[in-house]
């Protein structure tokens, strides 16, 4: 009897090879790709030695977070990775929703070419976005300083070394490739509220705007606060290509441009500064590891429907 | 009254809409415009939607003398393909193994899958990997390799798929019919999934025919491997750090006849976005799709 099971156990086993051959290039390259570097998170407590390399670099505990801590970069980095990420998430979310709810209650078929001219910033790449702001912000020939303040008898603005404006670009930026993905999502969602509510509404004498802040808004509200917390869950990460590519890494700019991903990517290739990139890249692994699994939990609480675990 | 109001706001929408996808494809038109502009023209009044005069210079300039262009497309070209064929490839696989709810072990696979979506060691620790470890620093593997093979998303994504649209008794039935499991997969489940391999190829191919970074990264030396993006970012950072050391402005111009000139410049970024402009109007309606798939699960 026993030794009946057993057997099956290996005949079943032996049915399970095929998959495993079938997993194992997904599951080497995670292996590479997302395992093979966490032990080099210990870099971040070495000082880091060229020709000893990571292992052989000695210790010196948490001499690198005190380093970094006590520059003033570790506060302007925090600050406008957070800051930023909390607008985007606002501006974003609130004209995604409004664009949403117009082209739901469009009748006529122009509303999918709507859609596609929203859509078509988020299929390009940050280089190419670069290119799109500086034919308009160029100081010799953008348009805005030849075009439109000229004109006006204007004296042009040399837009990548003054900051003021920067958190204004950036955020416009950021909601001109960005609401038309957000969009998409809050659309599917109106789409799978039930017509016939809309209906009786109606036949209630419910204006349309009535409709819209009486039905969609409440009934869209599950899944603007789970989006809204999931963004919330990576406001530690910033969109790097945003930061870096479209200021054109000007360092008149760094204190309203500089991330902690574009400050961990400068000390690491521009500045070689190994020990400060590697304890603000732990520093962003942790705190954004915790403010994921704290989203998620509170995700979980108001609808294990959209909790990612 | 009802049809009036509900006129109304149709009219709304409709000004609303406009305004936006104006403002979403100006840019464009205004990078076009400015690539089919005199060079003269430019320097003298910059970029315009309504140039004084035309000239398709640039465009000759690029053909003719710009093997570097051409090359780097053939690059990018090359490297799209690749890497969707092998990312759809190595997604597939693993997800279809781990839609099997009776797999030895799958709860720790799912595990290692998943975990990967909420930590990461970042880029210090990746770099040094593939720079110290795997040395594929100024190689094509750079290009191809680091971040985009695979994402764990995408295989959860591809695993509820095969787990909620490929009905049990059609895998029986080939069992059954003594097809290995590789068969059954190549010949039964990848038919079977033609909508969601379409739209994650996509993703995958997008991804790579934009990616600039790990070119950015690790190409130190090997400008010869650049793609398109590679070529435009450095062509970007010449400009910018040629008005950056040029107190004066004749200066600036002395240094900007000898490289690639303001027209060519946008006419370089223009022949780089062409392949997303023209398969646009082709593969939105599935990439709607794919983000309603993504972002429904978050």
């Amino acid at each position: 009897m026993a030794s009946g099971k057993t057997k099956t156990k290996k005949k079943n086993f032996k049915r399970y090879i095929p998959l495993y051959v079938m997993a194992f290039p997904g599951l080497l390259y995670l292996f590479i790709n997302n395992y093979l570097p966490l032990p080099g998170l210990v870099l971040a407590f070495k000082k880091f030695n060229a020709k000893k390399g990571i292992y052989g670099s000695p210790f010196v505990g948490f001499k690198n977070f005190k380093y970094l801590f006590a520059t003033k970069d570790a506060f302007v980095i925090t600050r406008n990775t957070i800051l930023y990420n909390l607008v985007f998430i606002i501006v974003n979310t609130i004209l995604a929703i409004f664009v949403a709810i117009l082209l739901a209650e469009m009748t006529s078929r122009i509303k999918k070419a709507y859609q596609s001219f929203i859509l078509l910033p988020y299929m390009i790449s940050m280089v190419i976005v670069s290119y799109l702001v500086f034919g308009f912000l160029s100081t010799e020939n953008g348009f805005i300083n030849n075009s439109i303040l000229k004109p006006m008898g204007l004296d042009p603005i040399s837009w990548y070394m003054e900051k003021k404006y920067w958190p204004f670009i950036l955020v416009f930026v950021s909601a001109w490739k960005g609401v038309g993905y957000n969009c998409v999502i809050y659309l599917a969602s109106i789409l799978g509220i039930d017509r016939s509510i809309y209906e009786s509404a109606a036949i209630d004498g419910a204006s349309k705007w009535q409709q819209i802040f009486k039905i969609t808004i409440p009934l869209l509200k599950p899944t603007i606060v789970m989006l809204t917390l999931l963004a919330v869950g990576r406001i530690f990460y910033s969109d790097f290509g945003l930061f870096y590519q479209v200021p054109q890494n000007q360092g008149a700019l760094f204190s309203v441009t500089n991330t902690i991903d574009t400050y961990v990517y400068r000390g690491l290739l521009e500045l070689g500064d190994m020990s400060m990139s590697s304890a603000a890249g732990l520093y962003q692994s942790l705190v954004g590891f915790i403010l994921v699994l704290g989203s998620n939990l509170v995700v979980k609480k108001i609808d294990p429907e959209y909790a990612l675990f | 009254m009802r049809t009036r109001e509900e006129r109304n706001f149709q009219i709304f929408a409709h000004i609303v809409m406009i305004i936006l996808s104006f403002f979403a494809v100006v840019p464009f038109v205004l990078l076009v415009i400015s690539s089919f502009t005199d060079n003269d023209t430019l320097i003298a009044n910059g970029y315009s939607f309504t140039p004084a005069k035309w000239s398709t210079y640039a465009y000759e300039y690029i053909f003719k003398t710009g093997n570097s262009v051409v090359h780097a497309y053939g690059i990018s070209i090359l490297l799209t393909i690749v890497g969707t064929v092998l990312a759809l490839s190595i997604t597939t696989m693993l997800a279809y193994a781990l839609s099997k709810p009776d797999l030895p072990f799958r709860s720790v696979l799912l595990f290692l899958v998943f975990f990967t979506l909420l930590f990461n060691g970042g880029l210090v620790p990746t770099y040094i990997v593939y720079t110290n470890m795997l040395n594929i620093k100024n190689s094509f593997w750079a290009l191809l390799v680091p971040g985009l093979l695979m994402n764990g998303f995408n295989v959860m994504l591809m695993k509820s798929y095969f787990c909620s649209s490929i009905p049990t008794e059609i895998l029986d039935a080939a069992y059954i019919d003594g097809a290995s499991e590789y068969k059954t997969f190549g010949s039964v489940v990848l038919p079977l999934s033609k909508p969601i391999v379409a739209t994650i190829g996509l993703f995958a191919g997008i991804a790579y025919w934009n990616d600039w970074m790990n070119g950015y990264i690790y190409l130190t030396k090997r400008t010869d491997l650049y793609s398109v993006q590679n070529l435009l970012n450095r062509m970007m950072q010449n400009i910018q750090y040629l008005s950056q050391n040029s107190a004066r402005v004749q200066d600036a111009g002395v240094g900007l006849a000898s490289i690639p000139s303001v027209s060519v410049r946008m006419a370089m970024a223009t022949v780089g976005v062409l392949p997303i402009l023209v398969s646009y109007p082709f593969i939105q309606g599935n990439f709607v799709k794919g983000i309603t798939l993504g972002g429904v699960k978050g």
